[in-house]
């Protein structure tokens, strides 16, 4: 069979470039995930949900955000996890003080987080790389300090603040279930969001600049409008994620669950998921979260092969951190384009071998 | 008057704090220089050689102990540079910089699970009582620790610029491919620099530990030096040593006047907002080189 031709090839390649799921296989998976996520879950426990579903969820929005500020207009992060805590504080207080509605509230959430996102972004159109890097790292702190010490928030350290029974209407989301359809329902509206958003104009602005910022300039993209806006839509994503920890999930806001180990993990994800990729942003999120079980049932399997004692938290903390770290210079090193990229490869590679079946 | 006092008395204690974080951040500097790596892992190196130090330390008493854990960052220098930064040369500086987290995970997490998570005291057997020089307290523990630094620092400076292996260094930062083919081994100095590094950490380590004890909280004695990075200017090191001596008298004098009004916990992110302000007045800190974008 001789090798088609490039150049008849290039429109067919540019179509599937267009379509939003570009191989059947890719159709095929969605399919399969979208009926996982709406049919299985009724069936699974308490623990599975509350423990592994809704987290996930909750954290691939986060991650979702850093994916559009890092992934897409290459522009690194360290403080997401401040940006949760605006959205959890900003929920509780509007929710639990002047009753908000919820879909308001997340609304309200989120967009204080990007109102600050867009102030910490300043900086990022002077500044690159690592420079930006530590202003970020600086809003990790500044932010999280803030929010310990304004009185009016009334997050003094160490005390939480429960938000009241949470309802939409007249529907009460109080069990597992309905915390997890809940947050499936802002992941999936989200998603598609970032989805498209990623696809347009603004996408394209993005990536060009993620590719040369310079030369994008040059070319006409405003670097005050397409970077601050990176800032917001991530810092929105990150603000609405932490406002769900609060009413799908752990029921109160506690600034001490952002801090700048949250962040790094948020980073660890997008790397380990694939840069500049929605699937990516998943895919990371459910590795990090189902990687304290796997390495839980693996140590404790080790341990039952030598005849150790039980493995303490301790242990399985700091094994979580070893293995978490070598994940990441893995990845760095063998794919840095991550698990999404795996499945590109995967998924094209078996679409040539059913087209080339189907031709000859 | 008492405000005066108290004030100096401030001052002293936040440059001899200072003369540490202008240690560590040196340490970074010298990396940074030699091989335009940013090492987050800085911190979690540190963590690592102080906890090796106080456990080998019961055993085999404590100059075995030293030179035992000088080896042992030696072996950790140079597995991180074969198994991490060598597969990565040629790579974006983030994408280094992002395998130093990684790295800082490791060092973090095997060093407790290795030696616990119990804080450890050390003693170095350092006398104890404040000095009194005109009417002002000063800490004797900070002050032979500001020495020591002030030593390491003169070392450091010493060794970058006056040895042969410190100019390979050099030639390196400034331009690997020319370096290269004036015979300097580029593997061979960036094992040094990680070795370097690693002795840096323990230095780092040993002081630290004396002061506030060895446990977790010492790798985020990292998180301090980058903002000091950033006001001094990353690859200068006299930016380092004058913006850890700004940082500490900016901590001391911020959690001695403010930290009463707001409820403490201004030295926490003190050196975050003084970087900030160099962010956006000066981005290139007090004596960084201003970079040249090329299209």
């Amino acid at each position: 069979m001789a090798l088609p031709d490039a150049r008849t090839q290039l429109p067919q390649v540019l179509q599937r470039d267009m379509r939003y799921l570009p191989g059947s296989l890719d159709r095929l998976a969605l399919f399969l995930l979208v009926g996982f996520f709406l049919l299985v879950p009724p069936f699974l426990g308490d623990y599975w949900l509350k423990g592994i579903l809704v987290p996930m969820l909750i954290l691939s929005i986060a991650a979702l955000g850093l994916n559009v500020l890092t992934g897409y207009a290459g522009l690194i992060s360290l403080g997401q996890a401040a940006f949760m805590a605006i959205g959890a504080f900003a929920g509780v207080i509007a929710y639990g003080r002047y009753g908000i509605p919820i879909p308001l509230t997340l609304l309200l959430a989120g967009l204080t987080a990007a109102l600050v996102g867009a102030v910490v972004g300043t900086p990022s159109l002077r500044i690159k790389g690592l420079y930006l890097l530590v202003a970020t790292l600086a809003a990790q702190f500044i932010i999280v300090w803030t929010i310990q010490r304004v009185p009016w928030i009334g997050a003094a350290s160490m005390v939480t603040i429960n938000t009241p029974p949470v309802f939409i209407g007249a529907w009460e989301i109080d069990t597992a279930l309905e915390q997890y359809y809940f947050s499936l329902a802002v992941a999936a509206v989200l998603t598609l969001f970032a989805w498209n958003l990623t696809r347009s104009r603004v996408g394209r602005a993005w990536m060009a600049i993620r590719d040369h910022d310079v030369a994008a300039r040059v070319m006409g993209i405003s670097m005050l409008r397409y970077k601050l806006l990176a800032f917001m839509v991530s810092a929105f994503y990150g603000g609405i994620a932490g406002a769900l920890v609060v009413f799908a999930w752990v029921g109160a806001a506690n600034v001490q669950e952002y801090e700048l180990e949250l962040s790094i993990q948020l980073l660890g994800m997008i790397i380990i998921g694939g840069l500049g990729s929605i699937l990516g942003s998943y895919l990371g999120a459910a590795f990090i979260a189902l990687l304290p079980i796997a390495i839980s049932i693996g140590m404790h399997n080790l341990y039952g092969i030598v005849g150790g004692e039980i493995v303490s938290a301790a242990v399985l903390a700091n094994a979580e951190h070893v293995v978490f770290g070598v994940l990441i210079v893995l990845f760095l090193i063998f794919e840095p384009l991550g698990l999404a990229h795996i499945w590109r490869r995967f998924s094209s590679r078996f679409e040539f071998r059913l087209g080339s079946a189907v031709r000859t | 008057m008492n405000d005066l006092i108290y004030g100096i008395e401030l001052t002293i204690t936040g440059l001899l704090i200072g003369s540490m974080y202008s240690m560590v951040a040196l340490g970074f500097v010298l990396i940074f220089k030699a091989s335009s790596v940013f090492n987050f892992a800085q911190g979690a190196m540190t963590l690592f050689a102080a906890l090796t130090l106080v456990g080998l330390i019961p055993m085999v008493g404590f100059w075995v102990a030293l030179l035992l854990t000088v080896g042992v960052m030696g072996g950790v220098a140079v597995f991180a540079e074969r198994a991490i930064f060598r597969p990565l040369v040629g790579a974006e500086p983030l994408v280094i910089f992002v395998a130093t987290l990684g790295l800082a995970f490791i060092l973090e997490g095997s060093a407790q699970i290795f030696w616990g998570t119990q804080p450890h005291g050390l003693k170095l057997g350092l006398p104890v009582e404040p000095l009194m020089i005109g009417g002002v307290f000063v800490s004797m523990p900070d002050f032979i620790s500001a020495l020591a630094a002030a030593f390491f620092v003169i070392l450091l400076v010493l060794f970058f610029h006056k040895t042969r292996i410190g100019l390979g260094l050099r030639a390196i930062a400034d331009d690997h491919v020319a370096a290269q083919s004036m015979g300097i081994q580029l593997r061979k100095v960036w094992t040094i620099v990680w070795v370097l590094a690693g002795i840096v950490a323990l230095a780092a380590g040993m002081l630290w530990g004396a002061r506030i004890g060895v446990h977790f909280a010492m790798s985020l004695i990292a998180l301090k030096a980058l903002p000091v990075l950033i006001i001094g200017g990353i690859e200068s090191i006299p930016g380092a040593i004058v913006a850890g001596l700004i940082v500490g008298v900016a901590e001391a004098l911020g959690e001695g006047f403010i930290g009463p009004l707001v409820g403490g916990g201004v030295q926490d992110i003190m050196a975050y907002l003084v970087a900030l302000l160099f962010l956006m007045f000066r981005p290139y800190g007090l004596f960084g080189e201003e970079m040249i974008e090329r299209v």
